[in-house]
C-alpha cells in the first residue's frame, strides 16, 4: 500500500531535491505558507533554485529564510515589498526577479497544473508587463499571451490531510496554494491536522496531486498587519 | 476647503449601489468600507481569495488564517465565502465585480492609471492592480489632486509606467470629482469641494475635462 504521509520535512523532501530546480510555493504574504517544508528545504540546503510565489516572505520568515541563506536565484512573484535582504540582492544583481500580476500568477499556475501551455488575458496590455510577448485581439480588445507554470517540486501549506491525500485548506489560507498544489511534478503538503476522513463533498484538492505529506511541526502564522478594531 | 480623507472615501461609497460586489485597494480606499449607506447590501471582495469581508478583529477574534489583500488581519461575516487566488481573479477578469475603488499616483486624460512603479526606486511589484483595472466592470481612482511636491496628478500623459491603459472611469481628489460617460468619453468636472472653486482645480489640474458642475 502506498505510505504518503511521511514523519518529517527531511524525509518528505528526500531524492526530490537538486540544485537549479524550480519550486512552487503556496502562501499570500505570510498566510498559508508552507513553514515546516521551508525549514526542511533551509536545511538541505539545495542552491540556485528558482521560486514561484507570489511573495518572497520578510526577512527572517518564510521564504525569506531561503533568501538570506542564498539558495535563490531566481523569483516570480507579483510583490516583493516585504523585503529589506530581497531588495539587497536584487539591487546588487544577485538575483533575478520576474514580475507576474497576481492574477496572471495565479492563472498560470493553474494552467501548469492544468496542463495548458499558454493563455491570453487582458491583464497587463499596455504595460511593462507585456513587453516582448505577443498579443492578440478577440472581440476588438487586445489580450496578451501568458505562458503556464510548473515546478520540478511544489510545497503547499493545508489545514487537514487524510492519509489518500485529500487536502481542506483553511480560510484565506487557501490562496495560492490549490493551484500550486496541481503545478509540481511532485507535490509535498504539510497540514496542520492529519484525519481519518474528509467528506467527499469538502476535499479542495483531491489526493491525486498529492505524493507526500507531513504533519506540519511549524504553524507559527506570523500576521504581517495586526490590525485590531477600536472596541468601546 | 478640501474634503479630508474620510469625506473622500465617503463620496466614493455614493458610488456603490445595493447589490454590487466591490474591491476595496489599500490606503483611503480602505476608509470607503466605513461610509458604505446602511440600506445597501455591498459585498467586499479581497482578491487573495475572500468574498464577504468583515471588519477587523478584536484581539480575542484575531485569526492569522483570515487576512485581506493588504495582509491586514479581517473577519468573516454571514455570507462569506473563501476561494483559491485563481478562482478570485477569475472573478475578476470575468467582469463579476462591479466597481474597484483603487488609489493612483498618476491617471491622463485617457483614463490610463499609474500606481505601481516608480523608476530609480525600489520596485515592488504590482500585485493584483492591473488585474482588477483589467477587469472590474468600473474603476473609481481616490487620490489626492496634487503630489507632495505639489504637481498635479491629473494629467495630459502620466509620466510613470503604466497600470492599465483607458480604465479609469471616475476620479475623486481632495478638490474636485471628474467622471465620464464611457470610455471613449472625455472627462467632465461634476462635483468641487465645499469653497474649492473651478478656477482653484483648473490651476491645478494638467489633464484636459469639460466642466459640467450640477
Amino acid at each position: 500500500m502506498v505510505e504518503k504521509i511521511y514523519p518529517d520535512a527531511i524525509a518528505a523532501l528526500e531524492g526530490l531535491l537538486f540544485d537549479g530546480m524550480t519550486i512552487v510555493a503556496g502562501g499570500f504574504g505570510l498566510c498559508g505558507i508552507p513553514e515546516t517544508l521551508i525549514d526542511g528545504m533551509l536545511a538541505a540546503g539545495t542552491r540556485d533554485l528558482t521560486v514561484i510565489s507570489n511573495n518572497a516572505g520578510v526577512d527572517d520568515f518564510g521564504l525569506g529564510l531561503l533568501l538570506r541563506n542564498r539558495q535563490v536565484r531566481r523569483m516570480i512573484s507579483s510583490y516583493v515589498g516585504e523585503n529589506k535582504e530581497f531588495e539587497r540582492q536584487y539591487l546588487a544583481k544577485e538575483l533575478e526577479l520576474e514580475f507576474c500580476p497576481q492574477g496572471t500568477l495565479a492563472e498560470r499556475i493553474r494552467a501548469g497544473g492544468a496542463g495548458i501551455a499558454g493563455f491570453y488575458t487582458r491583464t497587463g496590455v499596455g504595460t511593462l508587463i507585456a513587453e516582448g510577448k505577443e498579443l492578440k485581439d478577440f472581440n476588438g480588445e487586445t489580450h496578451v499571451l501568458e505562458t503556464g507554470l510548473v515546478g520540478d517540486l511544489a510545497i503547499v501549506k493545508a489545514w487537514k490531510a487524510d492519509r489518500f491525500g485529500n487536502l481542506v485548506f483553511r480560510k484565506s489560507a487557501r490562496n495560492f496554494n490549490p493551484m500550486a498544489a496541481t503545478a509540481g511534478r511532485v507535490t509535498v503538503a504539510e497540514v496542520e491536522e492529519i484525519v481519518d476522513a474528509i467528506d467527499p463533498d469538502h476535499v479542495h484538492t483531491p489526493g491525486v496531486f498529492v505524493r507526500r505529506i507531513i504533519l506540519a511541526t511549524r504553524n507559527e502564522k506570523r500576521i504581517e498587519q495586526r490590525t485590531l478594531s477600536m472596541v468601546a | 476647503m478640501a474634503w479630508t480623507r474620510d469625506q473622500m472615501a465617503a463620496r466614493a461609497a455614493l458610488e456603490l449601489r445595493d447589490g454590487d460586489y466591490a474591491n476595496l485597494g489599500i490606503g483611503i480606499p480602505t476608509l470607503v468600507a466605513n461610509h458604505i449607506p446602511p440600506d445597501i447590501d455591498v459585498t467586499l471582495h479581497s482578491e487573495n481569495g475572500i468574498i464577504g469581508l468583515g471588519p477587523f478583529p478584536t484581539a480575542a477574534t484575531i485569526d492569522a488564517d483570515i487576512i485581506n489583500a493588504g495582509k491586514q488581519t479581517i473577519t468573516e461575516l454571514p455570507g462569506t465565502a473563501y476561494v483559491s487566488s485563481a478562482d478570485s481573479f477569475g472573478l475578476v477578469r470575468g467582469g463579476h465585480i462591479a466597481a474597484s475603488i483603487l488609489g493612483a499616483m498618476e491617471v491622463s486624460e485617457g483614463g490610463d492609471l499609474s500606481n505601481w512603479m516608480v523608476p530609480g526606486k525600489m520596485v515592488k511589484g504590482p500585485g493584483g492592480a492591473m488585474d482588477l483595472v483589467a477587469g472590474v466592470r468600473r474603476i473609481i481612482v481616490l487620490m489626492d489632486h496634487v503630489d507632495k511636491a505639489g504637481n498635479p496628478k491629473f494629467r495630459r500623459e502620466n509620466s510613470l509606467p503604466y497600470t492599465g491603459r483607458n480604465v479609469v472611469d471616475m476620479i475623486v481628489t481632495d478638490l474636485a470629482v471628474f467622471d465620464r460617460r464611457d470610455r471613449r468619453s472625455p472627462f467632465r468636472l461634476i462635483e468641487l469641494a465645499p469653497g474649492v472653486t473651478t478656477e482653484q482645480v483648473a490651476a491645478r489640474t494638467q489633464a484636459h475635462y469639460i466642466e459640467e458642475l450640477t
